[in-house]
Order: C-alpha cells, then structure tokens, then sequence
C-alpha cells in the first residue's frame, strides 16, 4: 500500500567551512497517494535543491525520506541503486518536455519500461494506453517535432506515470503553455495521480494553477511553511 | 530494449550518411595510399619477375642495374656461360629516359634485349598483340600503360623505331613502362652523342700529340673508332640449370669473374629496401597522418553529435537508463559511422586505383587490415564523447 512521500527535516548545505550555503535548513514535507501539492518560493529559495534531493540526483545533508514504505534517506541514502529509485519509483516532469527527439511519441513513454527490462511489446502496448487516458493516443506514431507543445507535455506526463511511481516531480510543467493549456495540464496531472494514487509535487511560479492545489508548501530561505489552497476544479470551458 | 543508437541514426540519417561519406572519401586516400605502396612493392617484384632472371650478374661492388649504375663489357656473358650450373646468360641495358611519339613522350624504361628468341633473360615475357622484335635494328615491343599502338613510330635519342608488339605490367620500379629494342640500339642510344658533340671530340684527339703519331700509322683511327662504340651493358641476366643452388652459381661467379651477382631474394631486398625505402616510408608517414587526422574527425563528429544531446542524456540518465547503455549508444554510432566510412572509402577507392597514372594495387590483407583499423580508430574516437556523456550530471536535467 503506497503512502506517498514524506520528508522530515531535510538539510542541505553546499560548500564548507565559510563559503558553506544552506539551501535548504530542515523541510518538512507529506504528500499522500492521489494528491497534488503545489511547491511555490522565490529564486533561491530551495526549490529546485529540494526537488534533487526528492529525485535523488543529489544527496541531502541529512534528515529522512520515505518514499510510499520505503525510507530512501536517513541521514544517509538506504538504497543502492538510485538509477533504479528514479527508474522506478519517481517519475519526472520538466519545465520543457524533453522529449527523446529520435524517439517516436510510443517509445518516449515506453523507454521506461523497456530500461527496466519489460518487453518491448508490452512496454509500447503499456504506453499506448496511457497515451489513450490522455487523450493523445492519436500522436502514438509521431515524433516529438510534430506534435504541439501541449501535446509533447503530456507525452511527457505520460512517461513519468508509465512505471507506476509513487511519486511524481514536475519541475514548472505549465511555464511554456498558455493559459488554457497550462490549466489543461494540470487537470490532466490532478486526474491521473487521483487515477494512479500517485503523490505529486509541483513546483510553479505560475498564478493561473496555483489556486489548483488544496495544500500548497511555501519554501522560503531554505524552509517550508504549509498553506491550505483553494483547490479550485477546472471547468470545462477553461481547457485548451 | 530498442537501440537508441540506431533510433538516433535513423531520425537524422542524412546527415549522419553524409557525414560518412565524408569520412569515407578520407577512408579512401587512407586506402589508395596503402595500395600505392603495394603497387610499388609489386612493380619492383615484376621487374624483377619479367626479367626472367634467377642471377643479376653486375659490376663489382654496385647495386646495380636498378638501384645504382652498372658497367659490364659486353662480352663478359660468354665467360659467364661458362660457369658451371649457368643455363642462359643475356646482356641487358636498362635507360629511363623521355620516348616520343607524334605529339607527345612519355616517361618509359627502355631495356635494351639481347638476340635471340623469346624466353632469353630479359625479354618480354608474353605479349598482348603483335609479335616479339625479329630485326636487329629499329624495332620496340612497348608496355600498354605508355599508350603506344602497333605501327607507332616512336623516337628514342636520334632514331625511329617501330611498335611491332604491346606487352602489360612490364614496369620499372617507378612504375614507368617499358619499351624493349634490340641491344645494339639501346647501347648506342645510352652513349649516343649529337654531330657537334662527335666533331669536337675527333678534333680534340686529333690534336692530342699522344694519339695523332706519325711514326704509328693507324693509332689515330684506331683512338676514334674506340671512342665512337658502346662497348658495355648494365648487367648480364642469368637463367640456371635444372638442380643448382642459385647461391652456389652466384658464388663461382664472383669468385672468378671478379663480379658481383645477385640472387632473387637479394634484389628484392635491394628493391624494396633500398629503392623504394624513401618512398615508403613518405607513404607510412602519409597513412599514420591520415590514421591520426581520420581519428581526429571521427572523435569530432561524435563527440559534436553528443553535445548536441547533453540534455537528452541527462534527462535519459535522470530516468534510469545505464551509463553503458548511453556509452553503448555513442559507441555504436561512432562505429556506424566508421563502417559507412569504410564501404564508402573501399568502393571509392576501387572506382578511382585505375585512374592513377601508377599502378595501385588494393590487396585484401590491407582491406582487412583498414577495416579493423576502422574499427580501433572509432571506438578510440568515441571514448572522449562518451567520457563527455558520462560525466553529464543527471541533475542538469532538472535545471535550477
């Protein structure tokens, strides 16, 4: 039974001795299967440190990670291999999509599968389908070069949900869009972690799907405060 | 797993083909330098083998008749004939030298045959058309490669002779045709000296009191007509008897004719390790150049194309996939390239070889060899695209 993600008192620090920076000074942080939170702060404030320390790209100071039952972190990495956690257990959505450009739309969503050692024909059939939950199984064939922005986000949600992660980290995956793509975006990210019981952290500076979040974490000079959002539902006259 | 390596290929084949072929036509004057060296190689082995020669019997202490000039007298042969184990004995005159015809000259090797019949040291050895020199005087058998025909009539020195048989691979080890006339005619073409030339040295030995004697009647006649005739060759050609050593025949004729004679596997030695030595060594530094600048391009061109993906790697490593898959896949590419290279550069350099003005010979142990060079070449190149790859930080993905 997946249990989202929690952090307790996450500290970074770079650098020592006098040039040494906190980046981040003991975040505390949940997020249960099926929500999306929202990770709002000025430039400099963390943000991004706390979203490599969640992806496991770089390693924290200290404090404790648990990702759905596993403790990932504990003043120290408990897994071996962190290729595999992020293979497996996380999934990524960036500001652009980063889509393989020599990939066809199929094979961007099913190379996750595939790196984890799933058969070709069940990892493409695997992607196809969630190709179809989001309304884009018609670019299957495409390349990323022929598909618009909005369609190459979702192409890129789709990856980071094909191998089931508890946890999803989107890094401002609405900053390209306009308006009504960006909400489209986010409904689409808040359908599928309700659909998936995927916990989702989304880091944004953008004031159209801020009020989207009911639970909204400010960080501010290396810690964060928790807020209730407004959790406004997107209507359908809103969408792109 | 799909092969993200051919998938890359795949999406921008033209520019990945063109890039080959790029490399290719380099890959190919890598070939065609190697094959001018073997040509080399075997034009000094076909003199050697049209010669029809088992002992090159030379002046004392010279390389001669190819790497160095040799004087025998002409009649040195008889005594040769005479040394135990000697089947044939022939003399022989090589001169390189420019042949006329018509319009134009070409740079030839004119060897100068004994009398005789086909099968005596140092005649053609086959012919492709006409027939061999019958007539003591004015007659040429020509290699194809100078472009001459039956009935041409081509100018050596003073004289005119006439085409009358074409032969093929009889070349020097410059790789120059060669024209055979008879050796008469070759003798007096290589100490051949114009009217003036001939009248002024009359003059001088009329006037040198030491050869225009009165008390000796003749002596002065005698003076000029020895200095009007050739009497030397450049070597003697020797063909064996059925059952002896080529060492032990070479032995008795030095020992008694107070010459010096070569064996098969010495004039090779000479040829190859002397002769064309220079050559082959500018050609060696030509290929390790283009071996180096082959690398260089290759080693460019991959680890451009990996630049050009830095992100595309840290958004793969940030998803999980291994450093060997990522190093797998630039090493892949870097040895497509290198195989589109090198099937670009054989076919090229098997269409332009038989332009070339000197014979180049394409053997498959080079090919072989080139292919594996390839192959070491690209994999070397594609390390420090690799190293680049694998030291992209997977956060760079991410951004911030």
């Amino acid at each position: 039974m997946s249990t989202g993600i929690r952090i307790e008192g996450l500290k970074k620090r770079y650098g020592e001795g006098d040039t040494a920076v906190d980046a981040l000074k003991g975040v505390d942080m949940y997020v249960a299967p099926g929500e999306v939170v929202g990770l709002i702060g000025p430039s400099g404030s963390g943000k991004s440190t706390l979203l490599k320390c969640l992806g496991a790209v770089i390693e924290p100071t200290s404090g404790r990670m648990t990702l759905g039952d596993e403790v990932i972190y504990d003043n120290g990495w408990k897994i071996k291999d962190l290729r595999a956690l992020r293979r497996d257990k996380i999934g990524f959505v960036f500001q652009a999509p980063y889509l393989i450009p020599f990939l066809d739309v199929t094979d961007n969503v099913a190379l996750l599968p595939m790196l984890a050692g799933v058969p070709n024909g069940i990892a493409r059939k695997r992607a196809v389908e969630l190709l179809g939950a989001l309304d884009i199984a018609h670019r299957a064939a495409g390349m990323p070069s022929q598909i618009s922005g909005g369609e190459q986000q979702r192409v890129s949600i789709a990856r980071a949900l094909v191998n089931r992660p508890p946890v999803i980290l989107a890094d401002e995956p609405t900053a390209p869009l306009d308006s009504a793509r960006a909400l489209t975006v986010i409904q689409i990210l808040h359908e599928m972690a309700h659909r998936y019981e995927t916990a989702i952290i989304v880091v944004t500076h953008d004031e159209k799907i801020i009020p989207t979040f009911k639970r909204i974490y400010h960080i501010r000079d290396g810690k964060t405060v928790e807020e209730v959002g407004e959790g406004r539902v997107i209507t359908g006259a809103e969408h792109g | 797993m799909i092969s993200l390596a051919g998938r890359d290929i795949q999406h921008d084949w033209g520019k990945y083909v063109f890039t080959g072929i790029g490399l290719g036509l380099l890959i190919g004057v890598t070939l065609t330098m190697a094959g001018v060296y073997r040509g080399m190689v075997d034009d000094g082995k076909a003199l050697l083998d049209n010669s029809g020669a088992e002992l090159w019997v030379v002046q004392k202490e010279t390389l001669g008749p190819y790497a160095e000039p040799s004087s025998l007298n002409d009649d040195a042969y008889r005594s040769i004939l005479a040394v135990q184990g000697v089947s044939q004995a022939a003399n022989v005159t090589y001169l390189t030298m420019q042949v006329r015809s018509a319009e134009r000259d070409v740079r030839a090797m004119v060897v100068g045959i004994a009398s005789g019949e086909a099968g005596t040291p140092g005649w053609p050895s086959y012919l492709v058309a006409g027939r061999q020199i019958t007539r003591s005087h004015y007659e040429a058998v020509a290699d194809v490669a100078a472009g001459f025909a039956l009935g041409d009539r081509v100018r050596i020195r003073r004289h005119h002779y006439t085409v009358v048989g074409l032969t093929r691979r009889m070349v020097s080890s410059g790789g120059d045709p060669m024209v055979f006339i008879p050796l008469k005619d070759a003798q007096e073409a290589q100490f051949l000296k114009d009217n003036d030339a001939v009248l002024q040295s009359r003059r001088r030995t009329s006037e040198n009191p030491a050869f225009n004697r009165a008390s000796v009647p003749g002596l002065l006649d005698a003076v000029i007509t020895s200095q009007s005739r050739n009497p030397y060759v450049n070597a003697v050609l020797v063909r064996l008897q059925p059952g002896y050593a080529s060492d032990d025949v070479a032995g008795s004729i030095e020992r008694w004719q107070r010459l010096t004679v070569y064996t098969r596997p010495e004039m090779e030695g000479i040829l190859i390790g002397k002769l064309i030595a220079t050559s082959a060594k500018q050609i060696g530094m030509f290929l390790v150049i283009l071996a180096v600048v082959s690398a260089a391009i290759v080693a460019f061109i991959i680890y451009t194309m990996t630049l050009g993906k830095i992100r595309e790697i840290a958004v793969l490593k940030l998803i999980g996939t291994r450093n060997r898959t990522i190093a797998s896949m630039i090493m892949q590419q870097a040895l497509g390239l290198g195989l589109i290279g090198f099937a670009v550069g054989k076919i090229a350099a098997s269409f332009w070889a038989p332009f070339f003005p000197k014979y180049v010979l394409l053997v498959p142990s080079d090919t072989i060899a080139g292919f594996f060079a390839v192959v070491v070449i690209c994999m070397l190149a594609s390390l420090i695209a690799i190293r680049a790859a694998l030291r992209v930080d997977p956060a760079d993905a991410i951004g911030g």
